[in-house]
């Protein structure tokens, strides 16, 4: 039996005061900081349209497939690459979706699925290049932006290809239905906001409490209240609001249980691990027994089928495809990443800070599209943006 | 005699950490000044403080530097006087000519362009100097790290150096080219050039030293003078560590039994030299509890083979047979080496060993993120108590397993490369050049978790350049140069000289 106390093996107790932590994970909690900072800023700007029902609808459906992507592209920014290609996906499948469904024939679920091969089919054949090959990633994905861009436009002839089958719409523009029938409330939202909240509470409390038992540092009880406290609060006000309105979008569902399934893979799972230490150093990687070429290839392969995924929920959003489809995007969520805190070289970088820095991209875009800022000045300031959350990150580190 | 440098009372404090304190050394014009201590007392530190990377002010006390007081506020500053550093890693632009880095920053140019007959001419001479005999215009990348020494030494010369400091010059060269470097300092001091030089090899030390300053937690301990007598190792070592080191090597009883480990004629090429055989027909075996040796100089080839038998981490067209136990094993990939328990721990931690970026427990458990997790999810909570195991049992010195390895010294970070291996439970370990860079208490430590290993059961190489070290830790020692294995010694017969001898004889042939 082990008997050597917590003191003896060194690991420090929980005593650690609310400023101390925070100053010590500064950088965990600056980024959300920042991102209420700028929502509560357009909510007075704005005289309090940003958070109205309506709108808060619009800012998921608008940021949702730039969320999905920098959940492919945090990985390969983590394994130490980049993907230029993501919106050419975008709009290549889009496209694809479109002729299969309007020319074709084929039902919305095998179009779908089919879509999701193709991007994953894009990604494999990029990856293949990047991985085996040892091209840069930088020049592979370059070659296949152009590539994809042209054949969306040889796809689609040049012109826009819809309207889609009602059932396929719904993937962007649809709700959860309300089983409890209430009207012009819909208490499914509030009670799926409310249960979501119950399980992250049930499993911070057990997660902490094994901690405890192991003596590792923890957030003191204070703060740990506080920002389960917090977070419950900003999640049900979040669904009640939309459930005033015509409650949760399908697209948030799937958007939630992705983000927090690429949570668990990126924290706990060897695969996740091993990306992070592929970024982190290739070389001992390798000399540790990662495979890290078959690690750089599916984490392209990933990006592809999101980026896929994307893509449809974006053509289904339009209800059409047009040859312009997806224009840039791959800029937007390589910003968002890098917003979220990821190091350019590789090794570092989370999910969190990935969906913050696309919320943060978001919020900015609607909040000054509000405000009627025209798209040039838009570019202007998320352009600055970007360099000051960068360098402010970049300093952060040097201290 | 006068002095060309004195510093005096230097204290450094960095928030928290008091690195100098009250550090005073005097070096006398035209000698070689050794300056040694453990990892950690100051002596990279101090090195700044004269060379101006930390600026007047920013420290205490003074430096008197040709009998005047000098406030230096950059390297620029010190370099205009002579006074000259070589790091331990060197800052060499590989892809660069021998002649271009020479002059990085000092061309020889009017008006911004740049003479380069002149350069060549002025290098040719510079490396007749230094004894290098290779083409001004041969690039960095194409030499050896011997070789990159003496190019860095050229480029101190080309700028007229006075005070030339030397951190670790010697801690990736064989013994032939440490002799050379350190016959060059020897060459220098007749011409009046004096040189600071740190090292942790004392036997060096005692063969060109004047005097030596001893630094112990940021303090001057003391100033040995060789001149009058000479100083023992181990009187320099009792001053390093404020003890006396009964024995640098830990006794270990040895209990060995069958062979369990068997290499038979391998073989691998250069993977760009395509026809040169880098590994020539080796066969050698080692038994249970075993410590197994490999000497030879540098480039004989022995991290190539241990790189090539290890999941063909190095080289091509590979042939020859692995037994474990008598059977044979696969070893083609590193996952397929390490199922089959065979460990790897490189001569090169921060390039090849650690992700630097990341804790002392996420390194710990990379090479068997198996063994703590189930279905491809790892259990944190066992992560940790596996980190904190290794911790105590190694004695890593860290505040806790969540310090990223970057920050640790370098006697910590192969104690974190030497648990991450043990944690993949390894029948054999191969360690190339495990004490490289390691002050002399860390040292022992890794010794003794050697030879607990070996007490364990466990068949172990080693691979080491210094020859000390090779004849108190192994059983057996296998001498290999140009790729071959040319002799094997038990540890009876064995010794440095005779170990040498073989070398050389090979050689001849």
């Amino acid at each position: 039996m082990d008997t050597r106390t917590a003191d003896e093996l060194n690991v420090s107790q929980p005593k650690t005061s609310w400023m101390e932590f925070i100053k010590a994970h500064f950088r965990d909690y600056g980024m959300l900081l920042s991102l209420l900072v700028i929502m509560l800023f357009f909510q007075v700007v704005t005289n309090g349209t940003l958070l109205r029902p309506l709108n808060l609808t619009n800012l998921v459906l608008q940021n949702s497939y730039i969320v999905i992507m920098a959940l492919g592209m945090l990985l390969v920014i983590v394994a130490g690459h980049i993907d230029l290609s993501v919106g050419s996906i975008v709009g290549f499948v889009g496209g694809l979706a479109a002729i299969m469904m309007v020319r074709w024939g084929f039902d919305p679920v095998t179009t779908t699925i089919a879509c999701l091969i193709v991007g994953g089919l894009i990604g494999a054949a990029q990856g293949y290049w990047v991985a085996y090959f040892k091209v840069p990633s930088f020049i592979v994905t370059l070659a296949g932006m152009l590539v994809f861009k042209g054949l969306t436009l040889a796809l689609l002839g040049g012109m826009s290809v819809g309207p889609f089958p009602v059932v396929f719409q719904r993937l962007s523009s649809g709700f959860i239905p309300d089983v409890f029938g209430g009207e012009g409330f819909n208490y499914t939202a509030l009670f799926l906001g409310t249960a979501s909240v119950a399980a992250i509470i049930y499993f911070s409390f057990r997660s902490r409490a094994n901690q405890l038992k192991h003596a590792v540092e923890t957030a003191p009880f204070g703060l740990f209240l506080f920002k389960n406290g917090l977070l419950a609060v900003l999640v049900i006000a979040f669904c009640y609001l939309m459930a005033t309105y015509r409650g949760l979008p399908n697209v948030l569902v799937i958007m939630a249980v992705l983000i927090a399934l690429y949570a668990f893979v990126t924290n706990r799972t060897t695969i996740g691990r091993r990306v992070y230490a592929l970024g982190g150093n290739e070389k001992a990687a390798k000399l540790s027994g990662i495979k890290t070429e078959r690690l750089t290839f599916l984490t392209f392969v990933n990006m592809g089928v999101l980026a896929g995924l994307a893509g449809l929920i974006f053509a289904a959003r339009l209800n059409t495809a047009t040859p312009k489809a997806g224009l840039g995007f791959e800029l937007d969520v390589i910003a968002a990443v890098f917003i979220g805190g990821a190091s350019a070289t590789g090794g570092v970088g989370k999910v969190t800070g990935a969906v913050i820095g696309a919320f943060v991209m978001g919020v900015m875009n609607n909040g000054m599209s509000i405000l009627g800022i025209g798209i040039d000045y838009q570019q202007v300031i998320k352009g600055l943006v970007l360099l000051a959350a960068v360098s402010l990150d970049v300093y952060n580190r040097k201290k | 005699m006068n002095a060309i440098l004195e510093m005096r009372g230097i204290t450094k404090t960095f928030p928290g950490v008091k690195a100098l304190d009250d550090v005073n050394i005097t070096v006398q014009a035209g000698e070689i000044h050794a300056l040694v201590g453990e990892n950690g007392a100051g002596k990279s530190t101090l090195m700044k403080v004269l060379s101006g990377v930390y600026p007047h002010g920013s420290y205490s006390g003074s430096i008197v530097y040709e009998g005047e007081e000098r406030r230096f506020k950059g390297i620029a500053d010190s370099e205009a006087l002579g006074i000259i550093i070589i790091h331990q890693e060197l800052a060499l632009v590989p892809l660069l000519s021998i002649a271009e880095n020479i002059f990085l920053g000092n061309e020889q140019a009017k008006y911004g362009v740049i003479d380069w007959s002149l350069a060549f001419s002025r290098t040719k001479e510079l490396l007749k100097v230094v004894g290098l005999n290779e083409s001004p215009e041969t690039l960095v990348t194409n030499l050896g790290v011997g070789k990159q020494q003496l190019v860095e030494i050229a480029k101190a010369l080309s700028k007229k150096v006075k005070l030339l400091i030397l951190d670790e010059p010697t801690a990736s060269l064989n013994e032939k080219d440490s002799d050379a470097l350190l016959n060059l300092l020897l060459q220098f001091k007749a011409q009046g050039i004096s040189s600071i030089l740190i090292s942790h090899k004392l036997n060096e030390i005692s063969k060109v030293a004047d005097a030596i300053t001893v630094l112990r937690d940021g303090g001057t301990v003391e100033t040995l003078d060789c001149r009058a007598e000479a100083v023992s190792e181990d009187r320099i070592i009792r001053g390093m560590v404020g003890r006396t080191m009964e024995d640098r090597y830990p006794k270990r009883e040895p209990k060995i039994g069958e062979i369990i480990f068997e290499v038979e004629n391998w073989s691998a090429y250069h993977p760009i030299h395509t026809h040169v055989q880098v590994v020539k027909n080796v066969n050698l075996n080692i038994r249970r509890g075993e410590i197994v040796g490999v000497a030879g100089l540098m480039g004989a080839g022995r991290t190539e083979f241990a790189m090539s038998l290890f999941g063909r981490s190095f080289g091509q067209n590979i042939s020859g047979r692995v037994m474990l136990h008598g059977r044979q094993i696969d070893v083609s990939t590193v996952e397929k080496a390490v199922s089959n328990r065979i460990a790897y721990a490189t001569e090169d931690r921060k390039t090849y060993g650690l992700v630097l970026a990341e804790d002392v427990r996420k390194n710990v458990t990379l090479a068997n993120l198996e063994g703590v997790s189930k279905r491809f999810v790892i259990d944190d909570i066992q992560e940790l108590a596996v980190a904190n195991d290794y911790r105590a049992k190694m004695r890593i010195r860290s505040p806790s397993v969540f310090q990223e390895t970057v920050n640790l010294s370098g006697g910590n970070q192969q104690k974190v490369v030497l648990s991450k291996w043990l944690f993949s439970d390894p029948e054999i370990l191969i360690l190339d050049e495990p004490t490289r860079g390691i002050d002399v208490g860390a040292k022992y430590e890794i010794y003794t978790i050697i030879n607990r290993l070996a007490d364990a059961g466990k068949g172990v190489l080693m691979i080491s350049s210094e020859m000390p070290e090779l004849l108190g830790m192994c059983d057996r020692i296998y001498v290999m140069n140009e790729g071959s294995l040319i002799a094997e010694f038990s540890i009876a017969e064995a010794s440095q000289e005779k170990i040498m001898h073989a070398i050389v004889k090979s050689g001849r042939r």
